[in-house]
């Protein structure tokens, strides 16, 4: 089985979804999994590829390709899968990847299967678990024939790596003009230096109506920062104007799932819980032991946020002092 | 200006979703429709783009006869026109790949300067359809949108990434997805809904397009997530912060 996978980096280092869709090649057994290293100023990851299972690494470098535009990275990619003639490519269900994969799908008219949470070979064709319904439902797809998939981040586990292992590394020669990109990013403006996004945080500390104004969040801020986590909000938050949209967590927000969600004063509406019900742990903290929020946690306590968030602040912090 | 707007009925978001018999839809008893949040933005933008200027905004779907419902909202809303291909089959036999194709031949000699997708449908959640069309129709695209400004042939368009927001230029014309944070979406007045009522739906059949039908993406099997372990209820911080650290060593 021959595995195209679609790396993705960040800020010049690969994002810990490129190791987990390596883990997820590797298990599916690819005689050659090739990873496809794309933007400028990438190379250097390329060993890394190597050591968490790439067996090839295509490192596509150029100017065109230093921000991620739908037409460019599209050609490239399109130029590889001719080349290499893959069985399956695989994407990262991120932001990008959810705009690129359907393109290819597309131009390469072959299926794609979106948002996997799980994926295997059952020896004719490609099988994978999918949810729908906002999480309410897991539908089990499969596609015969040529296959694209992207994966949800932070759902695979990644494979140790093996640092004696190395790809062979070989560099793709980029056919793109300036004319080719017709959607052209002109300015990247980024979140606050060094903000975790909610989205790929491994904990999330969300905070809801319960919290009675935005001047009061800066208690869910602290603990996230004790935990080293990202701070949520649910639509009710948002919608009241305390918290930026891109912190929503919901039907109609960011779908999360860290190893932890902790839930402070929200309710637990069907909508939010669609949005985190697959965290690995989630608590709540809520005044209401009725609230529908306990329903979903591993651990629930009743009880009032303003008193409660700054002593689990600082508890959280002496136990990571007496970590160290 | 004239713009399309891609819209789809799906179950309303509080829907408690059981699986049918067949194992492979859920039930669809006693459901409640809506248009799809995401497509409400879609829709909002379009028409305050019309008001900014002159020409037409249409709502199209693919869907079964009862999806109609949906593009009388749209109407209703303030679109002046709508197309509904009426696919009549089993919803799970109908994946991506194939409507987006069913919707590009749809609109196959249609005059238009933008075409707005929602960033996903509620129901499948397949963020698939905005990226394929724009692909058939062979237009730029910029997906997940929060921020439009359009001038002349000339537009500018802020789009989420993780971690911040990309600021993408491109021409007319292009597709559209939009996403929660580009509006706020109106509610149908009554004069609106009085006037859908009476305007004409296109009708297009699925089967009569000349698409092949045959799914790519099989649906084999819909089922219900497995439940989580019951939780706990703990009574101190104290305790929670040491369940955190030895019973699910998070911190
Ligand atoms: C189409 C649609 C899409 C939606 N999408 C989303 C979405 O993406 N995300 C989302 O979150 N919602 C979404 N919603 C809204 C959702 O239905 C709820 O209205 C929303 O989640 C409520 O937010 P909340 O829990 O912060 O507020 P509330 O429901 O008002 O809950 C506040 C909670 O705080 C508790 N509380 C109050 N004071 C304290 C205190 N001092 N200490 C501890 N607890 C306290 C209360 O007991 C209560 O449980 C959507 C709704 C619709 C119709
Ligand atoms: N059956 C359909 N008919 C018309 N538009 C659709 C249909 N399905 C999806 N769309 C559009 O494509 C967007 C993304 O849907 P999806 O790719 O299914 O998540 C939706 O928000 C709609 O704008």
């Amino acid at each position: 089985m021959n595995i195209l996978v679609i790396a993705e980096t960040k800020d010049g280092t690969l994002r810990k979804t490129s190791l987990e869709m390596l883990s997820q090649a590797k298990a599916l057994n690819g005689s050659s999994i090739t990873a496809a290293l794309i933007g400028k100023g990438v190379a250097g990851q390329a060993a890394r590829l190597g050591h968490y299972g790439a067996h090839k690494v295509l490192v596509a470098e150029h100017d065109l390709l230093e921000h991620y535009t739908t037409d460019g990275y599209t050609k490239v990619i399109k130029d590889m899968v001719d080349q290499i003639q893959p069985d399956l490519v695989l994407f990262a269900a991120s932001s990008n990847g959810k705009d690129l994969a359907p393109r290819l799908s597309a131009r390469l008219d072959a299926g794609l299967i979106s948002d996997a949470i799980e994926l295997s070979h059952d020896g004719s064709k490609f099988v994978a678990v999918r949810p729908m319904y906002a999480g309410k439902a897991y539908a089990k797809v499969s596609i015969q024939g040529k296959a694209l998939v992207s994966l949800r981040p932070n759902v695979t586990p990644v494979a140790a790596p093996d640092e004696s292992r190395s790809a062979e590394v070989m560099s793709f020669a980029v056919n793109l003009s300036d004319a080719d990109i017709r959607a052209k990013v002109v300015s990247v403006e980024k979140a606050d230096a060094g903000k975790l996004d909610v989205a790929e945080a491994d904990i999330v500390v969300t905070g809801g109506r319960g919290f009675k104004g935005p001047e009061n969040f800066h208690l869910v801020e602290a603990l996230a920062n004790a935990m080293g986590g990202a701070v949520g909000a649910s639509r009710a938050v948002v919608d009241a104007g305390w918290r930026p949209h891109g912190e929503q967590v919901g039907q109609t927000g960011k779908t999360v799932s860290p190893t932890l969600y902790v839930a402070c004063a929200v309710s637990g509406a069907m909508q939010h819980l669609a949005g985190m019900s697959s965290s690995k742990n989630i608590v709540a903290i809520n005044t209401d032991p009725d609230a529908p929020i306990f329903k979903a946690a591993t651990y629930g306590l009743v009880g009032d946020v303003f008193e409660i968030l700054p002593q689990l602040t600082e508890a959280v912090k002496q136990i990571k002092a007496s970590n160290n | 200006m004239d713009i399309i707007v891609c819209i789809k009925q799906v179950p309303d978001t509080t829907t408690v979703i059981q699986i049918d018999p067949s194992g492979k839809d859920i039930v669809r008893d006693g459901i409640t429709y809506i248009v799809s949040p995401y497509d409400e933005f879609a829709i909002e933008e379009a028409l305050k783009l019309k008001e900014a200027g002159d020409g037409t905004v249409t709502v199209l779907t693919v869907g079964p006869e009862s999806a109609k419902e949906a593009l009388r909202t749209g109407l209703a809303m303030g679109a002046d026109e709508a197309i509904h291909v009426v696919y009549e089959g089993a919803p799970s036999q109908l994946d991506s790949l194939t409507t987006a194709k069913l919707i590009a031949k749809a609109l196959e000699g249609k005059k238009y300067d933008l075409v707005f997708c929602g960033r996903q449908a509620i129901d499948d959640d397949a963020l698939q359809i905005g990226s394929l069309v724009a692909e058939f129709l062979n237009v730029p695209q910029i997906s997940l949108v929060i921020k439009l400004e359009i001038n002349g042939e000339q537009i500018k368009a802020s789009r989420t990434i993780e971690g911040g927001t990309q600021v993408v230029e491109s021409r007319l014309p292009a597709l559209i997805t939009a996403q929660k944070g580009l509006n706020e979406p109106r509610y149908p007045s009554m004069k609106g809904i009085l006037k859908a009522r009476k305007k004409e739906i296109t009708e297009l059949k699925a089967a009569e397009l000349g698409v092949d039908l045959t799914p790519r993406v099989v649906l084999e099997e819909l089922r219900l997530p497995p439940a989580r372990p019951a939780g706990k209820i703990v009574g101190s911080v104290a305790e929670l912060v040491k369940a955190l650290h030895e019973e699910i060593k998070v911190i």
